[in-house]
Parts: C-alpha cells; sequence; structure tokens
C-alpha cells in the first residue's frame, strides 16, 4: 500500500470479519431464488426464437387452458407507456422502450425477446404452457452489424428512434427513423494545429464484441400484488429504488404502492439495474391472485439482459519525439442493443481521460442493432475505448523509443488538466498509479523466455455521488443497529458500518448493518457507479454525527450542563471538570433519559472526483495455438482511502480477472440469422482460478477532498486496463499488434500467421 | 460571472461561441439569461422547467444535484454533459 500522511485511523484500514460472513460461507444467505412464499406459483417466460420479426398475433388460448396454469399476461396486460422519458436515479430511460423490452409490442428485435409468461402450480406445468402458445411471425432481416446499422440502406428497428445529441435541435417526427439513436461530440483546443505539431501520429481502427457481466446468479423476482393493491417485490437487485420506480411506472401505479425487498445477490456488476421480470410476476400475481416467481435461465440472461455492447473504434493520436501528447482524435460507435442506451456518453468522456491531450476532438455514435439492449457493465465504456487509446500509447512510446510508464507519467491527467469533454480535474492519482507499477518490483524484474512479453495499461472511471440514506440506533448494549438502502454487491456493507463506527469511535463489530427494504430506509440511488462507499458512506457519517449530537444532549441532562459544555470523541463524551461517559455508559443510560436514539444521514451533493488504475501483466504465447497464458500480474489503483483493504483488494482482483476474460475469450457469438450460439457457460467462455495467477495488488491512495475519509469508488476502474495491457504484452511477446477483442487463439494465430508469411 | 461552456452541437445558437459569461447566482437564472442572450437555447436544455433527462451539469466540477436551483459560483465554470451511469 503506497500511502502518504494518512490520518490515524482506528476502524478504517483494518480489516474486519465482514457482517455477513457467516450466512455467506454456511449457505444460510438468501438469494432471491430462495425466497418461498404460501400459494406461490411459478412462472416461465416464451421468448422470441427469432433476432428480428414483426408479432402478427399471439393465441394463449391453449396454455390458459391447460391444467395448472393460472394466469397469462403479454404486452396487452402492460399499460401503454407513450412518448415519456423518466429520469431513473442513474440515467433516463424512454418508457415505450422498457415496457417492449420488458413484454414485446409489435416486434421481436432480438432472439430470446420476451412474448408472453405463464403462472402455474409448478414450473413443469409453466414451461409447457408456454409451448402451447402460438405466435404468427414476419421474419425481418437482422442488424447485426454496428456500422451497416449506420447506414441509410440498413433496416430500421424502431420506428421512433431519431438521432438526438446533446444539446441539439430535437428531429421533427416526420423525418425518416434512423438506427443512430444518439450522436456525441466533444472538442478542446485546435485538432489541426496539434496534429501538425506532431512527430509521430498513430491511427488504428478497433473492434470489440458484446460480453457479458458474467454474474453467477440469474435474475429473479417473486412478486405478490394483493388485493389491497399493495404490490411487493423481492429479488436481487442493484437498487431496490430503481425497481420500485421502474415496476410503478410501467405499472403505472403509485410508487408508495410497491415495496421492493432485495435480497442478498449473487453478482451485478451494472447487470442488475435494469428491470426485467418484476412488471411481468406483478401482473401474473395480479391476474391469479397468488404471488408468483419468476426465475431466468442461463441461456435467458444471456440472450435477453443486458450486457455490455460491441464496438468499432477510430482512434488517432499524436505526439511530438520527446514524449508529449499534442492531439488526440476518436470516432466511436456503440451497438446499443435493441433500444438506445449504450455507454457511449461515458466512452466519449473517458476515451483520452488519462491525459493532459492540448487538443481533441471525440464523436460518438449510440446505434440500435437487433442485440439485447445493452446496460451498464463495469466502468461503462471505458474499458473499450482504453483497449483503443492505451494500445496507441504503446504503439507511439515504441516509436519515439521511451519506456510507457515514462510516457505516461510525462502525459498523465492530474489537478487542474482539462477533459476533451470540458470538466477540470481536481485532485487525481493518474500519477501515482503509474509511478506505483514503475516502482513495483514486477516491474523491475527481468521476464525471460521465449514468446513472452510484459504490457502496462491504464484506466480511468469518473465515479458516482448520487443520492444516499442511512439511519443508526443506539442499542442499550453499547451496539448500533446501522440501516441502509444500498444493495451489498462487494461488501459495501461492513465498508459503510466501519466508517459509522469510525465516527463514533466503537469498533466495526459494534455496528450490525442491514439492508433494508424500500419502506424501511431512506432512498438510496442504485449501486453502482463506484459510489456506495463513498455516498452511502458520508450518509452513514452524517448519522454519526447525529447520534453525537443527541447523545451529547442527554450526558448534559445526565450532569446537569449546558450542551455547549460536552463533546464527544474518541468514543465517549466529555463534560466540565473531566465528567467522562463511554458510548457504552452513555447507551445503557438512554431508557431513562428520553428513549431510544436513532441517528439519520443522507448524502446528496457530493461528488467524486474519478479514479485511475494502471496494470503490468506478463504474457507467454503459444504461437502453435494463439493461446495466451497470464504469468503475472501487478495491478495498481487509486482508491483514496481504503476502507477495508481485503475488499479493495478484491474489487482490484475481480475487476482484473472481468478484463482478462474480455481481452482473451469472452465473447457473444451470433450467427447470420442472429441467434447467439454459445449462450451458456460450457460455451461463453469466463475465466476460471485456472486461467489467471494470483492478481497482485497495489492500493495507492490520494484521498478524495470530497469525502470526510477520502475516499475514492474501487468497483469500476479495475476492469478497464487489462485488455490494452494484454495487448501491448502480446505485441512484446511475438511482435504482433491486436486490435480485436476478444484475443481468442483463433484470431491470435491469424495474426501470427499473417507476420510469419 | 459563470463561464457556461457551449456543447458543440449548440454553437449555432451562439454564432460560435464556445464559451460565454453569463449572470445568475443559480442555474435557473443562467439558462434564463442564456435564453436572453441566446433565444431558443433553454429548449435545448430543458425539459418542463427542469434539465431534460440524460443530460448532467458539472458547475465547477461537480455534478449538479440540485438541477435548476444548484447554487453557480461567480467564477464557476459550467458544462453541459451526457449523464453517467456506472456498473
Amino acid at each position: 500500500m503506497a500511502t502518504a500522511d494518512k490520518p490515524k485511523y482506528k476502524v478504517i484500514g483494518t480489516r474486519p470479519v465482514r457482517h455477513d460472513g457467516a450466512d455467506k460461507v454456511t449457505g444460510r444467505a438468501k438469494y432471491g431464488a430462495d425466497i418461498k412464499l404460501t400459494g406461490m406459483l411459478y412462472g416461465a417466460t416464451l421468448r422470441s426464437p427469432h433476432a428480428h420479426a414483426k408479432i402478427k398475433s399471439i393465441d394463449t388460448s391453449k396454455a390458459e387452458a391447460l391444467a395448472g396454469v393460472r394466469a397469462v399476461v403479454t404486452s396487452a396486460d402492460l399499460p401503454e407507456q407513450g412518448d415519456r422519458i423518466v429520469e431513473l436515479g442513474e440515467g433516463a430511460a424512454n418508457m415505450r422502450h422498457l415496457t417492449a423490452n420488458v413484454l414485446a409490442r409489435g416486434k421481436v428485435l432480438y432472439k430470446g425477446h420476451a412474448i408472453a409468461a405463464v403462472a402455474a402450480d409448478n414450473i413443469h406445468i409453466a414451461e409447457e404452457a408456454i409451448k402451447l402458445i402460438k405466435v404468427e411471425y414476419e421474419l425481418l432481416p437482422p442488424v447485426l452489424d454496428v456500422r451497416k446499422a449506420m447506414s441509410a440502406e440498413s433496416p430500421v428497428l424502431n420506428d421512433d428512434i431519431r438521432t438526438e445529441s446533446v444539446g441539439s435541435a430535437p428531429a421533427s417526427k416526420d423525418s425518416k427513423p434512423t438506427n443512430i439513436a444518439k450522436h456525441f461530440l466533444f472538442e478542446k483546443g485546435d485538432i489541426a494545429a496539434g496534429f501538425a505539431k506532431a512527430d509521430v501520429i498513430v491511427e488504428r481502427e478497433f473492434d470489440t464484441s458484446m460480453v457479458h457481466q458474467g454474474y453467477i446468479e440469474p435474475h429473479n423476482a417473486t412478486v405478490f400484488w394483493n388485493t389491497d393493491g399493495k404490490i411487493t417485490v423481492w429479488l436481487s437487485t442493484q437498487g431496490s429504488f430503481s425497481v420500485r420506480q421502474q415496476t410503478a411506472e410501467l405499472l403505472k401505479v403509485a410508487i408508495s404502492n410497491v415495496k421492493v425487498v432485495p435480497t442478498e445477490i449473487g453478482g451485478g456488476f451494472g447487470g442488475k439495474i435494469s428491470v426485467y421480470l418484476p412488471p411481468v410476476a406483478a401482473m401474473l400475481s395480479k391476474k391469479s391472485g397468488r404471488p408468483v416467481k419468476l426465475v431466468m435461465s442461463r441461456t435467458s440472461v444471456f440472450e435477453a439482459t443486458g450486457p455490455t455492447p460491441g464496438s468499432h473504434m477510430k482512434v488517432k493520436l499524436g505526439a511530438t519525439k520527446d514524449g508529449k501528447l499534442v492531439a488526440g482524435e476518436a470516432w466511436i460507435a456503440f451497438e446499443a442493443g435493441a433500444y438506445t442506451g449504450s455507454p457511449i456518453g461515458p466512452a466519449c468522456m473517458c476515451v483520452f481521460a488519462c491525459y493532459d491531450l492540448p487538443n481533441g476532438r471525440v464523436e460518438g455514435f449510440d446505434v440500435c442493432v437487433n442485440k439485447p439492449r445493452t446496460n451498464a457493465y463495469r466502468a461503462p465504456g471505458s474499458t473499450h475505448v482504453a483497449f483503443a487509446t492505451e494500445t496507441l500509447i504503446n504503439e507511439i512510446c515504441e516509436k519515439i523509443d521511451i519506456d510507457p510508464a515514462d510516457f505516461r507519467i510525462k502525459n498523465a491527467a492530474k489537478e487542474g488538466v482539462r477533459r476533451v469533454d470540458g470538466p477540470v480535474y481536481a485532485r487525481v492519482g493518474m500519477v501515482e498509479t503509474v509511478e506505483a507499477i514503475k516502482n513495483s518490483e514486477h516491474y523491475k524484474a527481468p521476464l525471460e523466455g521465449k514468446h513472452r512479453g510484459r504490457g502496462i495499461a491504464s484506466g480511468f472511471w469518473f465515479n458516482c455521488g448520487l443520492k444516499s440514506a442511512a439511519s443508526a440506533t443506539v442499542n442499550p448494549d453499547g451496539t448500533v443497529s446501522l440501516l441502509e438502502g444500498s444493495t451489498d454487491i462487494g461488501g459495501s456493507r461492513t465498508g459503510i458500518a466501519m466508517q459509522l463506527a469510525e465516527a463514533l469511535g466503537i469498533t466495526a463489530e459494534e455496528v450490525t448493518p442491514t439492508v433494508g427494504d424500500t419502506d424501511s430506509v431512506g432512498y438510496c440511488d442504485v449501486t453502482g457507479g463506484s459510489r456506495v462507499t463513498f455516498a452511502t458512506g458520508i450518509a452513514a457519517i452524517e448519522a454519526a454525527k447525529d447520534i453525537q449530537r443527541q447523545l451529547i444532549a442527554r450526558a448534559a441532562m445526565i450532569w446537569d450542563v449546558d450542551a455547549s459544555k460536552v463533546s464527544y470523541s474518541d468514543g465517549g463524551l466529555h463534560g466540565p471538570a473531566g465528567k467522562h461517559l463511554s458510548f457504552k455508559e452513555i447507551a445503557a443510560k438512554l431508557h431513562g433519559t428520553g428513549g431510544a436514539v436513532i441517528g439519520r444521514g443522507t448524502s446528496s451533493e457530493a461528488t467524486q472526483g474519478g479514479a485511475f488504475g494502471t496494470h503490468c501483466v506478463d504474457v507467454e504465447v503459444d504461437v502453435d495455438l494463439g493461446k495466451v497464458q497470464i504469468l503475472r500480474y501487478t495491478a495498481a489503483q487509486d482508491c483514496g482511502t481504503a476502507i477495508h483493504p481485503s475488499y479493495v483488494e478484491g474489487q482490484i482482483q475481480g475487476g482484473a480477472v472481468q478484463g482478462i476474460g474480455w481481452a482473451l475469450n469472452e465473447e457473444y457469438w451470433y450467427d447470420e440469422k442472429g441467434e447467439m450460439r454459445n449462450a451458456t457457460y460450457l460455451d461463453y467462455r469466463i475465466p476460471t482460478c485456472y486461467d489467471v495467477p494470483m492478481i497482485d495488488t497495489i492500493i495507492v491512495e490520494v484521498p478524495d477532498p470530497q469525502h470526510p475519509y477520502g475516499v475514492r469508488g474501487v468497483g469500476e476502474v479495475p476492469i478497464c486496463p487489462p485488455p490494452a495491457a494484454i495487448a501491448n504484452a502480446i505485441y512484446d511477446a511475438v511482435g504482433v499488434r491486436m486490435h480485436d477483442l476478444p484475443m481468442s487463439p483463433p484470431k491470435l494465430l491469424a495474426e501470427i500467421l499473417k507476420k510469419e508469411s | 460571472m459563470p463561464r457556461v461552456f457551449i456543447p458543440p452541437p449548440m454553437r449555432s445558437l451562439t454564432e460560435g461561441e464556445e464559451v460565454v459569461e453569463v449572470g445568475g447566482t443559480n442555474l435557473r437564472q443562467v439558462i434564463e439569461n442564456l435564453e436572453q442572450r441566446f433565444p431558443g437555447i433553454k429548449e435545448r436544455l430543458c425539459q418542463e422547467e427542469e434539465i431534460r433527462p440524460g443530460l448532467a451539469v458539472d458547475i465547477g466540477g461537480s455534478v449538479a444535484t440540485l438541477g435548476m436551483l444548484q447554487r453557480t459560483a461567480p467564477d464557476a465554470e459550467i458544462h453541459f454533459l451526457p449523464a453517467i451511469g456506472g456498473g
């Protein structure tokens, strides 16, 4: 851990046993699929076998007549949404598209698109019933390539989409619909003058395939629509309040009529924010009068949830021979999937974000294709563009013969640097992460052996702030029950509890954190954007301060002094003439001094300063097979202040491994009809412990001044550098530059053979 | 006065100006004053008197969480950007 002038904390920086540890290791933790309710029905979903087709008719009569079937729903059972754009906390959604994605309306836009659902006495009857639903289709040609989808000759998926651009005039509804849903343009300086100053210019085209977040737990939802109109949803999600709002909007019921109870979650990484099942299960429950559970199969998770887009990019960089970047230009097209919403905006903002680039131009396009509607995945959009930019950076370094770490340090983004999209950085730690790698034992160690190579790359993510709330109740035995609304996908409940404990001067074990349902705790935005340890942590610290204020009043009452004479520090109260009460002692006196002490805290205004990571990897290439073996991997990341270093290391390691999978193997394989041919974990190859070595981590701590303890989010940055770092290592090993993800054995072997011939 | 960075697609409304200085102590006032100088600009930024969904406003390095009520310091830079989600 690289740390400078770190304040002395008692709890922060320690490694207490996680509060959910016992339940997790004994298998008692309840996940969405574990929910069982009295009288519960089981649901199954009919999905489209076609990638692009009009639905001419749906006949559910035979399914409804099957013994044991209690309800059947189609899109006709969901309210019309019209042209509504709704802000959902972490992004806006077109409700017409959202409802059509939940149950297809008029058209199916990807293989696996949900069309109808059945609730029955058991899953076998439900699955039999969906086979009895007759759908008549008119097949349409699938649009699978992002560049072809942008052409004027391409079939158009959605007749209500016109190209939108930030700040552009709205397109006339009479204009021709298009697959290009959004267009972004950012400019800084004088791009032509910048490139004119360059001694070396490199320009390459890059492609990346659609990849999935690969969470182990499939999507699920159990819903009961009670006769009083109250709807309860049990599910695993990254945002219970977002599910509440999406469900209420899609069903057109009052938000107060929907209660979402989050279960434990078996991974999300951005893919468990949009709703797919809750509105369907709700309508089945309303029709049947019984609770209904829906659980996706693995194939449905692949085919019908929200992976991250494939992309095509052209990126150009110019530098002087003494190693100074002078200009950069990027053209980026992302597959949105069936409906608009790819992370093309942040991709445009991230493409040059690691560097102090005086002249830049970035143009981006969000393009609809006949694939599932894409969604967030760890640092959405940033990994794609890091692959392009960081590969070019190393190519420039080779051409001007400069160490790639030194080049990055020389050009690194730092406080006061203006990004191409406009804003100016506050204190950030890009330089420190590169220096950490440059000074690491790994980077200094010789790498010997045939076909072995080393590569480095950096990455950036903004990290969000958004809104969080927490409350904390002091118990008579001197412990605290913490209630917060951020679903815990990476150990956040312990990280938040540790911040509350630090603020109160008690131990992490003396805080019991609980993730509450939407009726029990104040509003929290989604667990995403690497925001929870930052923002919900602030809310918990505010709750601790509220407790301190109340305890000061109680102590003043006990000591019969003015409250201004009492202070709270070091886990206790201090009054005149050496009077002192520990937290435990005052907690024992609460019942006789006014009852419960409940602290409340919120966070809404804090914005994170952004985080950087730099990775170093050694690979060995089997030149006969094109297979890449990761020999050694070190990841350095600025995490501001590491609240629980084990969790920080885990996040860095997990992100790096997902990035390695994205780099080497993972991809959606589509045939010409638009059918994904590898929609199981047997064929969609995520890395296992046999594929990766231990990921060594270097925690760099450049505290974020916008958090009381200096926290920066950790979860997203580590997925950004791996593809480029590995591409650079492959080049170092065998002299082949890869511009296409994944760098799977067939692709790499083809490039090796091309070079040899 | 706050300095407003005009996104490239909107510069046709500002006669090509990339950065303009307009008065206002909160975002609502800034946008109203922008509209006075460059008619039509408010419609591009707002919907029903609020910032358009999908649009984020960076004021002095922080994302505005209070929408049109967000205070704008006299020397603040204001940027209109795509709203960012996360994974």
